[in-house]
């Protein structure tokens, strides 16, 4: 990719229109967990779980599963 | 930064990526959570894609307080998802979890330097790959043909029967069709993994979707088979909350696109998600990949798959833990 992309093409690429459930699937129980000098991550937000469990059933700690070798 | 500065403003973390020049000037075009100029904090051979945002709105309390409201964590998704999609063409990024939040630079900084032996070896993992969904779905509707040429066959027979037993037969039968329905879609999902697995270089089970939201994201139709419309009352094979909601909603209308996913399969949304899939995919086969992820659901009826991508690796970006439970097929 070039460094040409201006903000309408980045915009683009970002996908806005993704199925919000197949983002949070992804944002919720994938991508890096950092710790240390955090001030919050999405991982600690129990609150999160209970209360939007109704609309986001698939928050849960046990996932995601590794994987496959 | 000044310290009163540092007060007013957190750094906002998206992503850990090798400090290029590309990459520079990458984020240089994207804008982050708070609509903020997303930059680089470097050290080494590592960088992460930040952004400053207000303490006000990113501190914990007011964090936490906002991801209770499904429009506040969504536009914080969106946000989010904006700028490591932006980065994703760059050939190797590890997406952060939502809402990652330092106080300054300088403890990012010293994140990348701690986990650099992490980091290093899983973005080298992750180079020139892009991860799939794969979703499968019971389809009610293309269930409903055969249930409906099984109860024509059976008919003859329930002549003879009273009104409560043809009711009981006819309830039993149907419960046998969402039985049958829910386990011929469970082999498919089989026969789809085996495909996707077989280019594929690594498998995340989600769990399955379910709720409201899992209601408005299916949906949409591409060329899938045909199968007639069955009787309208055919029952939902899935039988379970999936079948609930908005019925046939707009949101969910077979007119609809689903931006980034494509379907095979019977036409019609509904039904209940069976699997959930992400797939690590070599971008050489990317499109590969989804074609014969499509085609092995082709005529295949009572079941619809939808594949969503290509994403950043979002679900590739935790290392192995062995320990974590896996989605039976």
């Amino acid at each position: 990719m070039s460094g040409a992309l201006d903000e309408e093409d980045a915009r683009a690429l970002a996908g806005r229109e993704v199925a919000l459930i197949d983002l949070l699937d992804r944002l919720l129980q994938g991508g890096v967990v950092l710790a240390g000098d955090l001030v919050l991550s999405i991982a600690d937000v129990d609150l999160v779980r209970i209360d939007l469990r109704a609309v986001i059933a698939p928050v849960d700690a046990g996932h995601p599963a590794p994987p496959l070798p | 930064m000044t310290e009163s500065a540092q007060r007013q403003h957190m750094v906002y973390a998206y992503a850990v990526l090798r400090p290029t020049a590309e990459a520079a000037r990458a984020v240089a075009t994207l804008r982050g959570v708070a609509d903020e100029q997303v930059g680089l904090v470097e050290t080494g051979d590592l960088a992460a894609a930040v952004g400053p945002v207000p303490a006000q709105e990113f501190e914990e309390g007011a964090l936490r307080a906002g991801l209770e409201e499904l429009p506040r964590l969504e536009a914080l998704a969106r946000g989010h998802h904006g700028v490591v999609a932006g980065l994703a063409p760059l050939g190797a990024v590890l997406p952060l979890r939502l809402a990652t939040v330092y106080r300054d630079e300088d403890r990012v900084r010293r994140v990348l330097q701690e986990r650099r032996d992490q980091f290093l070896p899983l973005l080298e993992r992750l180079a020139g790959h892009v991860e799939w969904g794969v979703k499968v779905y019971t389809d009610p509707t293309g269930f409903s043909t055969a249930d409906a040429a099984a109860t024509a066959d059976a008919a003859g027979g329930e002549e003879a029967l009273s009104p409560g037993r043809a009711y009981l037969a006819a309830r039993r039968r149907r419960r046998r069709g969402a039985e049958e329905a829910w386990h011929t879609a469970a082999r498919t999902a089989a026969r789809i993994a085996e495909e996707a697995g077989g280019l594929a270089v690594g498998r995340v089970a989600h769990r399955p979707q379910r709720g409201e939201l899992a209601q408005m994201a299916g949906g949409g139709t591409v060329d899938g088979t045909k199968h007639g419309g069955g009787p309208a009352d055919a029952g939902n094979p899935g039988g379970g909350t999936a079948g609930r909601g908005k019925p046939g909603g707009e949101a969910a209308g077979g007119s609809s696109v689903v931006p980034g996913g494509e379907t095979a399969g019977a036409g019609k949304p509904g039904g209940e998600n069976i699997a959930n899939d992400a797939y690590l995919v070599p971008a050489d086969r990317a499109e590969e990949f989804r074609s014969r992820v499509l085609a092995a659901a082709e005529g295949r009826p009572g079941v619809r798959v939808e594949v969503t991508g290509p994403w950043a690796p979002y679900s590739f970006a935790l290392p192995p833990e062995p320990a974590a439970r896996r989605e039976p097929v």
